[in-house]
């Protein structure tokens, strides 16, 4: 209930808030004519806001209070809306059939542009996917994830500069470097936990970022690689837009195939004792848990994935250089995991579509950007913590098997 | 009898400070061993040690398998202890959280299986099978600590009491032939910590498994307990059937002080 006491808070927020901005806001000194301009309308405005606002502020979190007890009260329905209709046959397939129209027709509708941008997107579900291994179940935070990609960038465009190997040999190279730097990453940083494992894997990122950048006979320097050619189809001469269509529809192909192995992965022995390390490292390994190999493999595959959408990145831009893989394109990847849901596959793919194609649809507002994306960033963590979609554990059912009846042992 | 668990000497040193003196354990076929001691004497830390969390400074560990050569225990990571046969709860309870009661026991047969990432990916007959088989065992033994109204529940959401039998539940699908229990009646009331009682006992006559316990409660230790060792300042002070160690004079002192003018 908002009540005149929040009123009041809200009040005494919005005075708080004027007499901060009151030197910025209010006076101006006009220094040539020696005057004080005293803008007292612009005082009014920000008191306005500052009310406005926080009273809104209020209500939100007392909302979310009242949720939060509702759901301890217990009822049927507390899983949340998006898992329960995509349960639902009536709404999944359809739904599932509209979504793969749209899929198909995308590249023939809208223009190169658009498929372009869509692309972008659908290499950031793959990677994010990828990372998710790592953070969403491994608990793992990796702030160095980009290096991987770097990985698999540079695999393909270096190969086909010195070797002319071609796009399709490059992607399961790519990969398999990328694997291999995984591991070559999870030993250092097997004894490291949270804030210090972040802080080496953001090192090693920028390692991998330095070297590319200053060694100027393995990698060409900042001057990058151009001319990395497309994937090609069975030596078929493909125009620009031919081509960006195929592109599309192999991303497409690899995103499928990921959302396969992870939800796989997920579901399994592997995932099981990846999410248990992410829950409690010590009890995970007092239960008989290898913990140096589940570390290993959540870094490597998570890297594996990271690599693939490397070469296709590489492949797409037809040029790479150092600036491409900096820290701020690691966060982004994070934030796509954080954003969309931990752990939770469809919300990563949600994660990837909003944060990529937002900022190309709002370019208005590009000025803007960071703002906004801080303000969204804020208010997820505030309201739903869990991402956009949370993770929702695999329940079984018992009816062959003994009673159902309430054996709680009381 | 013939003895599981064989500790001898075993020494551990934090720094200056010297958390276990050469103390000396052992635990035989069925049976229920408990051990006792003031605040700090240092029982967890012997729990760590012979889990292989903490490496102890000095000392020697061995398990004796039924069959199969004895395991010398020093230096084992504590996932191979685990896979040799000892398993253990925890004083603080340490399950999986955000997983559900039914997976936090999946965990505990993880290291009896072996599907690796292919598995995971192809999921090939012999792989379903064995994920079938999980599932199953999981819920046999669920069915046996009876928390089988609580299979598809969040760790984190059940009561206490249910909290402290699931970690025993986790631990005994390892499938131990030794169960460590650290504290398994810690803020259990009266009418729990009785059927905490019969739940052990019936453990350890169904699954066949030696049972070691630290534990505060005397009314649960005496009733329990085939033998108890008691550490005060991580020295061994008496070692014996319940009726001695009540009379030992060591012991009372231990816990209630000495007398200024005895």
């Amino acid at each position: 209930m908002m009540t005149l006491q929040e009123i009041k808070k809200s009040l005494f927020t919005s005075l708080w808030f004027m007499f901060l901005t009151f030197p910025i806001m209010v006076i101006k000194v006009n220094t040539i004519e020696k005057t004080i301009e005293w803008r007292w309308e612009r005082m009014a405005a920000v008191g306005l806001g500052a009310f406005v606002l926080s009273f809104v502020w209020r209500y939100l979190i007392q909302r979310k209070e009242a949720g939060k007890k509702r759901a301890e009260v217990g009822s049927e329905d507390n899983v949340p809306l998006i898992p329960r209709l995509m349960s639902d046959r009536r709404f999944y397939m359809p739904g599932l059939m509209a979504t793969i129209v749209m899929v198909v027709a995308f590249p023939f509708v809208f223009s190169l542009y658009q498929t372009n941008v869509m692309i972008t997107a659908l290499i950031y579900v793959v990677v994010g996917l990828g990372l998710n291994i790592v953070v969403g179940l491994a608990g793992l935070l990796d702030l160095g994830y980009v290096a991987f990609y770097a990985v698999g960038a540079y695999s393909y465009a270096l190969l086909n500069v010195h070797y002319g190997v071609t796009f399709w040999m490059a992607l399961p190279i790519g990969a398999a470097l990328a694997f291999l730097f995984g591991i070559l990453l999870g030993f250092p940083v097997l004894r490291l936990r949270g804030d210090y494992l972040a802080i080496v894997t953001l090192g090693f990122g920028e390692i991998i970022r330095l070297v590319l950048e200053n060694w100027n006979e393995f990698s060409f320097g900042p001057s990058g690689i151009a001319n990395i050619p497309k994937p090609g189809l069975f030596g078929l001469d493909l125009s620009l837009q031919q081509s960006t269509t195929f592109i599309y529809f192999l991303m497409i192909g690899l995103a499928l195939m990921t959302i396969f192995v992870v939800r796989r992965l997920q579901d399994s022995r592997i995932g099981r004792a990846w999410i248990a390390l992410r829950e409690d490292e010590v009890a995970c390994q007092a239960m008989g848990i290898d913990k140096t190999r589940t570390k290993l493999s959540a870094f490597a595959l998570g890297a594996t994935w990271a690599g693939m959408g490397g070469v296709v990145f590489a492949a797409k831009t037809t040029f790479i250089n150092p600036t491409s893989f900096t820290i701020w394109e690691s966060i982004i990847i994070l934030c796509v995991v954080v954003l969309g849901g931990m752990g939770s596959i469809l919300g990563v793919i949600v994660g990837a579509l909003i944060l990529i194609l937002l900022p190309e649809y709002l370019r208005a507002f590009s000025e803007f950007r960071m703002l906004i994306f801080g303000v969204i960033l804020v208010m997820m963590m505030v309201f739903r913590p869990g991402g956009i979609i949370s993770d929702v554990r695999r329940t079984y059912k018992f009816e062959g098997l003994g009673n159902k009846a309430e054996n709680r042992g009381e | 009898m013939k003895a599981v668990l064989e500790v001898s000497q075993l020494t551990m040193d934090f720094g200056g400070l010297r958390a276990l003196d050469h103390i000396d354990l052992e635990v035989r076929e069925g049976e229920i061993v408990a051990l006792i001691g003031p605040n700090g004497a240092g029982k967890t830390t012997f729990f760590n040690c012979i889990t292989g969390i903490y490496t102890p400074t000095d000392g020697n560990m061995q398990l004796m398998p039924a069959q199969g050569a004895p395991v010398r225990l020093n230096g084992l990571k504590p996932n191979k202890v685990t896979e040799n046969g000892m398993a253990r709860t925890f004083q603080n309870i340490r399950l999986f959280q955000n997983m559900t009661v039914l997976e936090n026991v999946m965990i505990g047969r993880h290291c009896r299986l072996h599907s690796g990432i292919p598995g995971a990916v192809f999921r090939p007959p012999a792989n379903r099978r064995e994920e079938k088989q999980i599932v199953e065992d999981s819920y046999r033994m669920l069915e046996k600590i009876g928390l089988t109204g609580y299979v598809n529940e969040f760790a984190k959401n059940l009561p206490y009491g249910a909290q402290r039998r699931l970690e025993i539940a986790r631990a005994l699908a390892t499938e131990p032939f030794i169960l460590l229990l650290d504290e398994p009646a810690a803020g259990m009331n009266a009418q729990e910590t009785k059927e905490l009682d019969d739940l052990i006992v019936r453990i350890r006559d169904q699954e066949q498994v030696s049972i070691l316990l630290i534990e505060h409660d005397m009314k649960l230790v005496m009733s329990l307990s085939d033998r108890i060792y008691v550490v005060d300042y991580g020295k061994r002070i008496a070692e014996g059937n319940p009726e001695a160690i009540k009379n030992d004079p060591a012991v009372i002192k231990a816990y209630l002080g000495e007398e200024i003018d005895a």
